[in-house]
């Protein structure tokens, strides 16, 4: 019979001579050198530069790689409405079951509807297949494993240039093929769009077009309205090409999460299938919560459960089912209408504080008789400033004024306060001039 | 100004689609004319003037063809064999229905439980008001050096030696999934894994959508309802070198039979003798005897052996932390420069897939080992969930021994109900009795007859003997 409990142990002196034996088998063996051929692979560009910074002891360090918001005081902010929300789902004593693989219903509608407004004909139609996912990554990573595994493994997707540092390798990963659109017009320091429609035109039919929502990353240039219609308009005209918004920044751009959801509900209304990834890490403020979204626009319902019934083929096998807390906290706030309203005045709060710091530094920067023209650092929006300096110029920063920045010259804005902006500006025109 | 003609249009109504242009372009500044210009002659130049030039929108003739959806070919996605049930569950109407499928703790009332000690450490946390910001890639360190040191105890060589990389992970499915992408980048795509016969399902799903080539080494066996020692030692002694082989720590599911301490000898002996990577996932430690130093004894042995394991850790079960997604992988390495490329390449699987890990659950455990009071306050709740369990495993036996005192089956025999070990009873019903039992009964198993005892309670213990003794009284019949 099955003995299931371990026996009584044997002579310690045995033991102990038979195990020693087996450690010298095991470290002559080819076994014991699994990890030997495994590289040392380069930092994360982004969050391993945070990791430096908080080994650096400098007293007037800053930390501006990546892109988390933080107050006047330069300390993380979490939201009021989100404390309030958390209070309120701690004391209601709710069980911590498993989610189903798509995760929380209530959540995955508030969510749709905060982008793609409460009376959006999709909604009513059903035609939204849509899943609750770990944050950006995780909605554009789930995306990628779709489209690699129902429109083939070297599919192209099309990232505009340049785009955030983490979005290749998530494509990648999921087994596209990274591509780039021009997007990034470095002498105007705004959006080169005749070479972006004219990337379009040329690219392969069934490609997959990554388009930023809003507060696009990490330049902070955004298509005008008419701009984005002529987007539209050429992604019409293609009609084979399939296009898929990251918005991580809605209610943060602008401040108001209306006007961020301008260009994803355009592309709805004029006819695009879009594939929508929704992150509520920074206009919720919930960023190790990992709270996402991601949704497909259908043709009609019946084609939106097969999808979803797909989406759920690839999440099982990857994490089984999502994280409940951040997403109860979201649901919470959204469908509240006074947590609502607050919550919509803390991201205004927190957008309007970037501004203004905005025009601080660009004050600053002029002031100090700077020979460059900073005008970009007010025209950009979003948590962040492209700075136009060089990577020569970005590790300069980071040596001689403890400045941290990623390397591509992004400055996340948002760490940006009163006690610091006069500090940055000066260790900026000492490193450029 | 007038917008021109050939401004944005929109195309037959066919997907339903109502326009409002003039209450969009309220809202929104304008442009100067010289950028709409720009825009126009942009789109001219493109080609896209030539469908919008029809003003009246009778564009429907002279657009292309409207392109079949891609996912007009997606095919429905089969429904998961586990979660799949729980909806089935969800939907029937029947007052007596017991849901017995998948493996999440209920109390004697049969309602999920939160421990005691989890509130209570949410309570702390909640106290410290601490912020939201991201985890590390590799998850929150405090909580992985905790988790860690549960299962390969404080003073284990590895630990001491600094040479265990570990990092977060989304629970335990989460934690397989990033061992499985390791191996494959480290071993190579194709590398074999040996999984018991039967695993759970999605062993075989996480490990392919890895890459690697799943293969199985026999377990069960049907004659005994017991462990196929023999089959088992000589499928691992016939894997090709360098082979990994995935290995239930304990409380296998889904049969709840474990290898004793002598078998596990045996079958480090083989993985070494074979040169195999020991891999294993370890969902219930705490659960399976109701003592968690007892439950580590097989991942404890191989390490002290000197294997450079891989450890699956899932807090789900044992923390009650289901829907929080708390779990921890580990890679045992050679020594910490080892441990530095190994934890280097892990971020480079994790960055990529959701970035970094969740913190709630995460906190919670890492608040509750941190401290001897309420680790001593999770044994004892962790002991009870056990308890129950084992004392419904008696229950249940009992009572279909019971009613077949009266009309005795030769040769059947209901021990494994109690001989196997944590939450699931591998109750041997054929996937016949199984959609019977559902159809009939209103009681839901897996296909495989797989019992999650954790539902079973003293208010339904009676019925479900009532209904697996009915189900399988066929047997008797067949076998006269």
């Amino acid at each position: 019979p099955a003995m299931t409990f371990p026996a009584a142990p044997m002579s310690r002196a045995l033991t102990a001579a038979r195990q020693h034996a087996n450690v010298l088998r095991m470290v002559s063996s080819r076994a014991a050198t699994n990890w030997a051929s495994v590289p040392m692979g380069p930092a994360d560009p982004i969050l391993g530069l945070t990791q430096a910074f908080n080994e650096d002891t400098h007293p007037k360090k800053m930390s501006l790689g990546v892109g988390a918001y933080r107050d006047g005081t330069g300390k993380p902010y979490v939201l009021d409405s989100v404390r309030k929300a958390e209070a309120d789902i701690v004391s209601a004593g709710l069980n911590k079951e498993y989610l189903g693989i798509i995760g929380l219903p209530d959540f995955i509608s508030a969510s749709v509807r905060l982008m793609l407004g409460d009376n959006n004909p999709v909604l009513g139609q059903k035609r939204l297949a849509a899943v609750q996912t770990l944050s950006g990554t995780g909605g554009c990573r789930l995306v990628g494993e779709f489209y690699s595994r129902f429109l083939g493994t070297g599919t192209a997707l099309y990232l505009p240039n340049p785009s955030w540092a983490n979005h290749k390798n998530i494509f990648r990963d999921a087994g596209l093929s990274v591509k780039q659109y021009r997007y990034w017009d470095a002498s105007t320091c705004g959006l080169d769009l005749d070479g972006m429609l004219a990337d379009i035109a040329d690219m392969p039919a069934g490609s997959v077009v990554l388009l930023h929502a809003c507060a696009h990353n990490p330049t902070g240039v955004d298509p005008t309205v008419e701009q984005w219609e002529a987007i539209s308009k050429a992604c019409k005209a293609r009609g084979d090409l399939h296009l898929f918004f990251d918005a991580a920044y809605q209610g943060f751009a602008s401040g108001d999460p209306e006007r961020d959801a301008g260009a994803v509900r355009m592309f709805i209304e004029d006819g695009h299938p879009i594939a929508l990834c929704q992150s509520f890490a920074k206009n919720f403020g919930l960023y190790g919560e990992r709270v996402g979204c991601l949704s497909m626009v259908c043709t009609d319902d019946e084609e939106a459960k097969r999808v979803e019934s797909q989406l759920k083929v690839l999440i099982r096998p990857m994490y089984s089912n999502p994280p409940v807390h951040g997403a109860r906290l979201v649901s919470k706030i959204l469908k509240d209408q006074e947590l609502n309203k607050q919550w919509r005045a803390e991201c205004k709060g927190m957008a309007d504080r970037i501004i203004t710091m905005r025009t601080k530094l660009r004050g600053e920067l002029e002031r100090l008789g700077s020979s460059r023209s900073w005008a970009h650092v007010t025209d950009q929006i979003g948590m962040f400033c492209y700075s136009g300096l060089t990577e020569e110029q970005v590790l300069a920063l980071r040596k001689d004024y403890h400045i941290y920045i990623t390397n591509d010259g992004r400055i996340s804005m948002a760490g940006v306060s009163d006690d610091n902006v006069d500090y940055l500006a000066s260790s900026i025109v000492a490193v450029a001039g | 100004a007038a917008r021109p003609s050939t401004a944005r249009r929109h195309p037959p109504c066919s997907l339903g689609v109502r326009t409002a242009p003039h209450r969009r372009l309220r809202a929104q500044p304008r442009l100067p004319r010289p950028m709409l210009l720009h825009g126009l002659l942009v789109a001219a130049a493109t080609g896209v003037g030539s469908v919008r030039a029809d003003p009246t929108c009778k564009s429907a003739a002279a657009a292309p063809a409207k392109r079949p959806s891609p996912w007009a070919e997606v095919p429905m996605g089969k429904p998961d064999a586990i979660l799949g049930l729980n909806q089935a569950f969800n939907d029937d109407p029947s007052p007596s229905k017991m849901n017995l499928g998948v493996g999440a703790y209920r109390d004697a009332e049969g309602k999920p439980r939160v421990l005691e000690v989890v509130r209570t450490a949410e309570k702390i946390l909640a106290e410290k008001k601490l912020n939201k910001e991201y985890a590390p890639i590799g998850g929150l360190p405090d909580f992985v050096d905790r988790a860690v040191k549960l299962m390969l105890g404080t003073d284990a060589a590895p630990v001491a030696e600094g040479r265990v990389a570990a990092v977060q992970t989304i629970s335990g499915t989460g934690a397989c999934r990033v061992a499985a992408e390791l191996y494959s980048r480290v071993l190579g795509k194709g590398t074999r894994v040996y999984v018991p016969s039967p695993t759970w399902a999605n062993h075989h799903a996480l490990l392919a959508a890895a890459g690697l080539e799943v293969h199985p080494y026999r377990y069960w066996s049907p004659e005994t309802l017991g462990l196929d020692l023999e089959g088992m030692l000589a499928d691992l002694r016939g894997a090709p070198e360098g082979s990994v082989v995935l290995l239930h720590a304990c409380a296998h599911n889904p049969t709840g039979v474990d290898p004793t301490a002598e078998q596990w000898v045996a079958i480090a002996e083989a993985l070494e003798d074979s040169s195999l990577h020991a891999f294993f996932d370890a969902a219930y430690q705490g659960f399976a005897s109701g003592d968690p130093e007892r439950d580590a004894h097989a991942v404890r042995l191989f390490a002290a052996r000197g294997h450079r394991l891989v450890l699956a850790q899932s807090f789900a079960k044992n923390f009650g932390l289901y829907g929080e997604r708390a779990g921890c992988l580990s890679v045992v390495c050679q020594d910490p420069e080892e441990r530095a490329r190994v934890l280097s390449a892990l971020s480079l699987v994790i960055r990529p897939m959701y970035s970094s890990p969740p913190i709630h659950g995460a906190r919670i455990v890492s608040t509750i080992l941190g401290d001897e009071e309420l680790t001593q306050a999770w044994r004892e709740e962790c002991r009870s969930m056990a308890d129950r369990i084992i004392s419904m495993r008696a229950r249940l036996r009992g009572a279909i021994e019971a009613r077949l005192a009266s009309t005795p089956r030769e040769g059947e025999s209901w021990a494994h109900v109690t001989d196997q070990i944590g939450m699931f009873c591998f109750s041997g019903m054929t996937p016949s009795e199984v959609a019977r039992i559902r159809e009939e009964h209103h009681v839901y198993i897996t296909g495989d007859g797989r019992v999650s005892m954790a539902g079973v309670t003293e208010g339904n213990v009676e019925a479900l003997a009532d209904a697996i003794v009915e189900v399988t009284s066929h047997r008797a019949a067949e076998a006269a």
